[in-house]
C-alpha cells in the first residue's frame, strides 16, 4: 500500500490513469472551451461582414477615423505578450520558478499597456463624439458640409468587437494572477504545470482575436486614399 | 507528459516573424490594390494566426483529439460564414415576382 502511495504522483487526481492522460485531458477540454469562443466570435465577424457591405462607404470612412499608429503598436504589444507568455510556459516546463513569475508579471504588465492604449483611444472617440448611444455628433471628426450616413453602425460594430476583446483580457488578468500566486509558492513542477499551459491557450486565442480585429477595423478602409 | 519542449530560439523567431506580417500588413494597407486590400489583409492575419497555433499553442505537437477538436472549429465555423453570408450576399441576384408585392401587402378581405 505505501508502495503504491509512494509512486503515484501528488498532482495526480485519482480519476486519470497517469499524468500523460490528465495533460492531455485538460488540453483538450481547453480546446473544446475555444472553440465555442471561435463560434462565439465568428457570429460577430459574420455580422460585420454583412453589416460592412451594406454600409461601405460608413466602414471604410470610420475606419479611416481610427487611428492606426496607435492600433499598430498595440499589435506588437500584444504579440509581445503572447511571446512573454510562451517564455512563462518554458520556464515552468524547464523547472525555474523565479523565471515563471517573471515572465508572468510581464505579460500582465504588456496586457496593462494594450488596455491603457485602448483606453486611451476609446477616451479620443469620445472626445471627438464618436460614441453612438452616448456621444455622437461626427461634426468634428468630418470635413466642414461631409456627412456620412450609417457611421455610427461602424463605431458600434468598433466599440462592442474591442470591448469584448478586452473583456477577455481582463479575465484573463484575473487568471494571470492566481498563476503568479502559485508558482510563487512553488506549486509548478516541470511534472505538473498543466495550469500554465492552458491559460496560456487562453491568452493566444485572445491574441489571435486581436490579430483579426487589427485589419478588419484599422487596416481596409482604403487608408491609400488620406 | 506528452509535451514537446520547444526551444527559446524558436519563439523569439516566430515573435519576429509576426512582428514582419504586421509591419506588411500595415504598409500594404496603404498602397491601393483595390479589393485585393482587404484579401492581402486577410490572408496575412490567417498566417500570423497559423503560427501562434502551430508554435506558441503547441498545436504542431498536440494530440489527434486536440487537432480534430480545432478542425472541427473550423469547420463550423466555415458554415457558419458560408450559409450566413451566401444569403445575404445573393439576395438581390434575383428580383422578386412582380405580382408577389401587391398581394403580400394587402390585408386579406374580412367576410362577415
Amino acid at each position: 500500500m505505501s508502495e503504491v502511495t509512494s509512486q503515484h504522483p501528488h498532482n495526480l487526481q485519482h480519476h486519470f490513469a497517469d499524468m500523460e492522460q490528465q495533460n492531455d485531458s485538460g488540453i483538450f477540454g481547453m480546446w473544446v472551451f475555444l472553440v465555442t469562443e471561435i463560434m462565439f466570435f465568428g457570429a460577430i465577424f459574420a455580422a460585420y461582414a454583412i453589416y460592412r457591405s451594406m454600409y461601405l462607404p460608413a466602414f471604410e470612412f470610420g475606419s479611416r477615423l481610427l487611428d492606426v499608429k496607435l492600433g499598430t503598436v498595440n499589435t506588437a504589444v500584444l504579440i509581445g505578450s503572447s511571446l512573454t507568455m510562451v517564455l512563462a510556459v518554458h520556464a515552468a516546463q524547464t523547472g525555474k520558478r523565479k523565471a515563471l513569475v517573471f515572465f508572468l508579471l510581464l505579460t500582465m504588465a504588456l496586457g496593462a499597456v494594450f488596455l491603457g492604449i485602448k483606453s486611451y483611444e476609446y477616451y479620443t472617440k469620445w472626445e471627438h463624439s464618436l460614441v453612438p448611444g452616448l456621444r455622437f455628433a461626427p461634426t468634428e471628426a468630418l470635413p466642414s458640409g461631409v456627412t456620412v450616413p450609417n457611421l455610427e453602425m461602424f463605431f458600434c460594430f468598433y466599440f462592442f468587437m474591442t470591448a469584448l476583446h478586452a473583456l477577455h483580457m481582463i479575465i484573463g488578468f484575473g487568471i494571470m494572477t492566481v498563476l503568479v500566486i502559485m508558482s510563487w509558492r512553488g506549486r509548478f513542477s516541470p511534472e505538473y504545470y498543466a495550469p500554465i499551459e492552458v491559460s496560456g491557450l487562453y491568452w493566444h486565442f485572445v491574441d489571435i482575436i486581436w490579430i483579426f480585429l487589427f485589419p478588419l477595423l484599422y487596416l481596409i478602409g482604403g487608408r491609400y486614399t488620406t | 507528459m506528452s509535451e514537446h519542449i520547444v526551444s527559446v530560439r524558436s519563439y523569439v523567431l516566430v515573435f519576429l516573424a509576426l512582428l514582419c506580417l504586421t509591419a506588411l500588413t500595415v504598409g500594404v494597407a496603404f498602397v491601393d490594390l483595390g479589393s485585393m486590400n482587404t484579401v492581402i489583409a486577410l490572408v496575412i492575419a490567417a498566417t500570423k494566426m497559423l503560427l501562434v497555433m502551430l508554435i506558441f499553442m503547441h498545436v504542431k505537437y498536440s494530440s489527434r483529439l486536440t487537432k480534430l477538436a480545432i478542425l472541427a472549429a473550423f469547420f463550423w465555423l466555415g458554415l457558419l460564414l458560408t450559409f450566413t453570408l451566401s444569403d445575404y450576399f445573393t439576395r438581390r441576384w434575383t428580383p422578386s415576382p412582380s405580382d408577389w408585392g401587391p398581394s403580400i401587402s394587402q390585408p386579406a378581405p374580412v367576410n362577415k
